[in-house]
């Protein structure tokens, strides 16, 4: 029971970790970026070749990659998002739009990794090591990613709720069309709530390469299992991106364990159907 | 030409038709007069991208361009009457969908007109085209299948070939080293087993419950994942609470090495662990992190066997990268098989079946390999990690087969 409970926690703090990036984009720049996932393949690509070729490890090359994720991901949205939130008439415009484009720019994504480092299947070893918790081993890659997730999340709950700074992003996101009149600069706050989503991606990515086996075109699924967790812990929210993780990842674990691992996906759409019915904004969400 | 006919029908517009159908005529007039011609044009479609591109970039895509490139540095392909034609090859993507190889086999067929179609990756993948090659006459050495049913398939598609054996032959022969084993007394009859619920996964599960059961095994644990599946802690946990001493898991690659991973953590080290395909790829020890001595598989090498040495050495030199140590060896085969073939009778596609089908070739796998009723049999069936290489076992060894070593050793 209790080796469950830690396993799901495990794995859920890689979920959370890969979501709550794509809840700030969608949340407070208002972008639906279908490319999200392959913002973390592109980092993961990087992580192993920073680690393989040139022997630097993984936590250092975070040091690289974080710095040149943030500076892209505000390029990207400089060059690509930015005209069409110039011109979207309202906010689900904009969605549409961005959906479109970030879908284009995921295959554009896919095929430049494609085309530099081919379609195999791309794996390394990497703290694969057994740390114990509670009696349970769970390999210290993967609580790393918990970690990692539990300590962004809180640096960003204290940073979007009591700085100064944080309040101008909630109140982007709460009222993009009245914070201009308290003298906010909402493209501002935009252009770089969609650049630290993209750096999250890129943590998460880095992580994640440590112990899934990833290839050019596995990105989707990230921005699936993404979508899911931010839907259900409410878009935007920070602390929902978490709890919704968490709460995949423990539901998966309990389904493989007492029920059927063949499940586990069909479990994770059960739940979220579920609370979908029940908050149709998600758990953190608000109407 | 009713052939030709019926494809174009399906044409969206009348005016390409009619385009297509006058370069047709043009094109087969010349073709009857080829004596003179300067190449011998190859197509094949390839999953680039989308979920069956790892596998297909392990074990078909670089045995393609690595005999492409060897054969037209000889000066290409050789004609019954000495001469040399070098090789123009026409490939696509079929971006891991059935729709697109089946749309890109007709192209390859009735607009490009290539001489030769290769198979592209994937069991599946090599069904939905067997019809249409035998339609267009093309031989269709099926590569990268695996299916029971060949020997069915050979009756209804009689230019098809089939190259990497079925699931009952894998399994039967992963059987006898089992009760081997238990009757030696070092594994229990207890087998925890798992498998991706897809196309791999479910064949060889499908073989392997009646064969381990027929040989007196209980499957105390036989738990199927969906393929997203990534994180295996749990299935771990279950399985060495099982208390069986052998462990199978048919599995694709990213499965591999997740269950390898994790069973490393949890230090999970059974008697027996087997695992389906990935942990016979060249960087499966790398991706463990260390030793996995002891690991087994499908396939696996002869390290004696100089022929193959050689091919792996030239895989190697020329793709950067090792070959697999199952299917890649058997494509590369069956390109040699069609080389040679031509050699024999030149590019008459019947005549390069009937070669196929009755014929003795010098290939990497031997110097006299010939299939049996269409399909190969000279295939190895159950690999295991010794000493750094994959190699081809048998319950006691014997003529290019190592004796397997059993009980696994620890991890590291």
């Amino acid at each position: 029971m209790l080796e469950h409970l830690i396993n799901g926690l495990v794995l859920g703090g890689t979920y959370a970790l890969v979501a709550m990036g794509l809840s700030l984009q969608y949340g407070i720049a208002r972008i639906m970026n279908l490319s999200f996932g392959d913002t973390i393949i592109a980092a993961c690509f990087a992580t192993y070749i920073l680690f393989s070729s040139f022997g630097i490890n993984p936590i250092v090359a975070l040091a690289i990659i974080l710095p040149a994720s943030y500076i892209v991901s505000l390029g990207v949205y400089r060059l690509m998002m930015e005209p069409l939130v110039k011109r979207a008439p309202d906010e689900g415009a904009l969605e549409v739009d961005s959906i479109l484009l970030t879908f284009g720019l995921l295959f554009v994504i896919q095929g430049c990794l494609l085309v530099i480092f081919g379609g195999g299947y791309i794996s390394y070893s990497f703290m694969n090591t057994p740390v114990s918790v509670l009696g349970t081993l769970v390999s210290g890659n993967r609580l790393l990613a918990l970690v990692l997730s539990l300590a962004i999340g809180a640096a960003l709950v204290i940073v979007l709720y009591r700085t100064r700074w944080g309040m101008i992003l909630r109140a982007v996101a709460l009222a993009p069309k009245s914070a201009p009149l308290f003298g906010i600069d909402t493209d501002k706050a935009a252009r770089m709530a969609f650049a630290i989503g993209g750096t999250m991606a890129a943590t998460g990515g880095v992580v994640v390469s440590m112990f899934q086996t990833f290839t050019a075109t596995t990105g989707v699924v990230f921005t699936m299992k993404a979508l899911i967790v931010v839907i259900l812990g409410g878009k935007g929210s920070v602390p929902g991106a978490i709890v919704a993780g968490l709460l995949l990842g423990l539901v998966e674990t309990f389904v493989a364990a007492y029920i059927d691992p063949g499940l586990t996906l069909a479990s994770v759409y059960t739940v979220f159907l579920l609370l979908l019915l029940v908050r149709p904004n998600g758990l953190f969400g608000k109407a | 030409m009713k052939n030709f006919l019926s494809g174009a029908m399906r044409a969206p517009r009348h005016l390409a038709t009619c385009a297509v159908a006058a370069l047709a005529i043009t094109g087969s007039a010349t073709g009857l007069a080829a004596q003179d011609r300067e190449a011998v044009t190859i197509g094949y479609a390839i999953s680039k991208s989308g979920p069956n591109a790892g596998g297909a970039d392990m074990t078909v895509t670089p045995n393609y361009e690595l005999w492409i490139e060897e054969v037209n540095a000889a000066g290409g392909l050789k004609m019954p009457d000495g001469t040399r034609l070098p090789i123009e090859a026409i490939a696509y993507d079929d971006r891991s969908s059935t729709e697109d190889v089946v749309r890109a086999i007709e192209r390859l067929a009735t607009q490009d007109k290539v001489d030769l179609i290769l198979p592209p990756w994937g069991t599946g993948f090599n069904l939905a085209i067997a019809p249409l090659m035998a339609k267009f006459g093309y031989p269709h050495l099926a590569g990268a299948a695996v299916t029971d049913k060949a020997s069915d398939f050979v009756e209804r598609w009689e230019s098809s070939f089939w190259f990497m054996g079925g699931s009952h032959d894998y399994v039967s022969a992963f059987t006898e080293i089992l009760v081997a084993e238990r009757e030696a007394g070092r594994i229990n009859d207890k087998i925890s087993m798992v498998s991706v619920a897809d196309g791999f996964g479910i064949d060889l599960v499908k073989a392997a419950r009646p064969s381990f059961e027929e040989a007196g095994f209980d499957i105390v644990y036989d738990k199927t994942f969906p393929p997203e599946t990534s994180d295996f802690a749990t299935i771990v946990s279950e399985a060495s609470n099982s208390e069986a001493d052998t462990f199978v898991a048919f599995t694709y690659p990213p499965h591999s090495f997740g269950l390898t991973k994790q069973a490393k953590v949890a230090s999970f080290n059974p008697e027996i662990f087997y695992l389906g395909v990935g942990a016979g790829f060249p960087v499966y020890p790398n991706i463990a992190g260390g030793s996995v001595e002891g690991v087994m598989s499908l396939g696996g090498i002869d390290p004696n066997n100089e022929l193959n040495s050689a091919y792996r050495a030239k895989h190697e030199e020329i793709i950067g990268r090792a070959p697999d140590y199952w299917g890649s060896v058997l494509i590369y085969a069956s390109l040699q098989m069609l080389e040679q073939a031509i050699e024999r009778v030149g590019l008459d596609k019947e005549a390069i079946t009937a070669e196929i089908s009755t014929g003795t070739f010098a290939t990497v796998l031997g110097e006299e390999t010939r299939l049996e009723n269409n399909q190969l049999r000279a295939i190895n069936w159950v690999g295991q990690w010794q000493d750094g290489a994959f190699v081809a076992v048998s319950p006691e060894g014997s003529e290019g087969l190592a004796a397997v070593q059993l009980p696994k050793p620890n991890w590291d």
